[in-house]
């Protein structure tokens, strides 16, 4: 129940987003469509609703948000390197990384901003021994203890004080 | 030796479309009122040049995993082309097929992973 | 009249549009799926949000302008899920790495 509120006001809140400057015809046509999509899919989208209610929970995003973009960036710049040179500098291979998020929300924004960081490409997850498989641009380290600490180490720090 | 020869010729090529481009810019009637005309006819331009480079890669791919990548980036390339119609000509609805296009194009690529991957789609 | 958040926002739009013509660069020159798949996601999600926060800038926070932020945020979120799917379809459809490759862990484990 308390998961079908919370996606009830996400979806009124996108809905009146939709509709910028809303009005009251729009909001009323609002609240059938939010509830009918809450109660459709209320069950799947969050399992444990009272991790919503920390709000030291919401800082840790807040600094996670500018770590990610700056991360982003340098990693453009450094594809951009790769692909404008003449002889291609690549050195590209699949490693393994070692994880130790449970939850699906944090895993799967581990695999994101390991997908959109400097070199690195997110494969594979394998969930009952905490493994993700990385393609990585450029090989520097080829065991596993190493390559998550050049990988996944700075994010899993933060996301797992946000999702755990 | 080879490849420096086609990677000097590469460069060239792209060169002379840039200056095409960016100095000589062809007369396109798109619609009537345009709000600044100089930059987005050759943003237009440009955004058609990376369309294009993704339409050699879906003809020339070797594999199906390489045509659907650059499927997948060319429908998030039109929705930056939606955007800037949607400066130039102050019509607001162009957003609007941008959000329905990332929605739609971001379903066919799973879809089309799922295919490839040789599973039933409800898994 | 000049107005400089204008101009703001077209540096951003030339910013992106840079970023795109490396992303479509990386498409045509790197050696296989995997390396395509990492340039493409990477420069051109990039471009095209830059693209649009820069049409933010110029319109405003009008009904546009709302607009762009939720194609922001919703192509962060899902650009990458479709990188990862593509990925793994590749990989168990078949698809090798190329041969100036060093490591496939993948492989080794037997999926």
């Amino acid at each position: 129940m308390k998961s079908r509120m919370i996606l009830f006001v996400l979806a009124f809140v996108v809905w009146a987003l939709l509709n910028w400057i809303p009005d009251w015809q729009h909001l009323v046509v609002g609240v059938f469509v939010a509830a009918l999509v809450a109660y459709l899919t209320g069950d799947m989208f969050v399992q444990r609703p009272h991790l919503f209610k920390h709000v030291e929970r919401y800082l840790w995003f807040l600094y996670y948000i500018p770590i990610f973009i700056w991360e982003m960036l340098k990693a453009n710049i450094d594809v951009a390197y790769r692909v404008a040179h003449p002889s291609l500098p690549i050195k590209p291979g699949i490693v393994k990384v070692k994880t130790s998020l449970k939850s699906d929300t944090g895993l799967t924004f581990l695999a994101n901003s390991i997908t959109l960081t400097p070199g690195t490409l997110s494969v594979d997850i394998d969930r009952e021994k905490g493994y993700i498989y990385v393609h990585w641009i450029d090989v520097k380290d080829k065991d596993v203890k190493g390559a998550t600490e050049r990988i996944a180490y700075r994010f899993e720090r933060i996301l797992t004080r946000i999702f755990e | 030796m080879n490849k420096t020869l086609s990677y000097i010729i590469g460069l060239i090529i792209l060169a002379a479309l840039f200056i095409v481009i960016l100095f000589f810019t062809p007369d396109i009637y798109i619609f009537p009122g345009l709000v600044y005309l100089n930059f987005v006819k050759r943003a237009l331009f440009v955004l058609i040049l990376c369309a294009v480079l993704c339409l050699f890669r879906i003809v020339k791919g070797p594999t199906p995993a390489d045509r659907i990548v650059s499927l997948d980036m060319f429908g998030i390339l039109v929705i930056g082309f939606c955007a800037v119609l949607s400066i130039s000509t102050g019509r607001q609805w162009y957003i609007d097929i941008g959000i329905a296009w990332a929605l739609q194009s971001f379903i066919s690529t799973l879809a089309l992973a799922k295919y490839l991957e040789g599973k039933d789609f409800d898994d | 009249m000049i107005n400089v958040i204008h101009i703001i926002g077209f540096i951003f739009i030339s910013i992106g549009l840079a970023f795109d013509v490396f992303g479509c660069l990386g498409l045509l020159r790197l050696p296989d799926v995997y390396n395509r798949l990492q340039a493409a996601t990477k420069c051109i999600t990039l471009g095209t949000c830059s693209i649009l926060f820069g049409m933010l800038l110029i319109v405003g926070f009008t009904a546009a302008g709302i607009k762009a932020i939720l194609c922001i945020i919703f192509l962060l979120l899902t650009s990458p899920v479709a990188a990862h799917a593509l990925a793994r379809a590749a990989h168990k459809s078949g698809v090798k790495l190329c041969e100036s490759s060093v490591i496939d862990k993948y492989e080794e484990d037997g999926n």
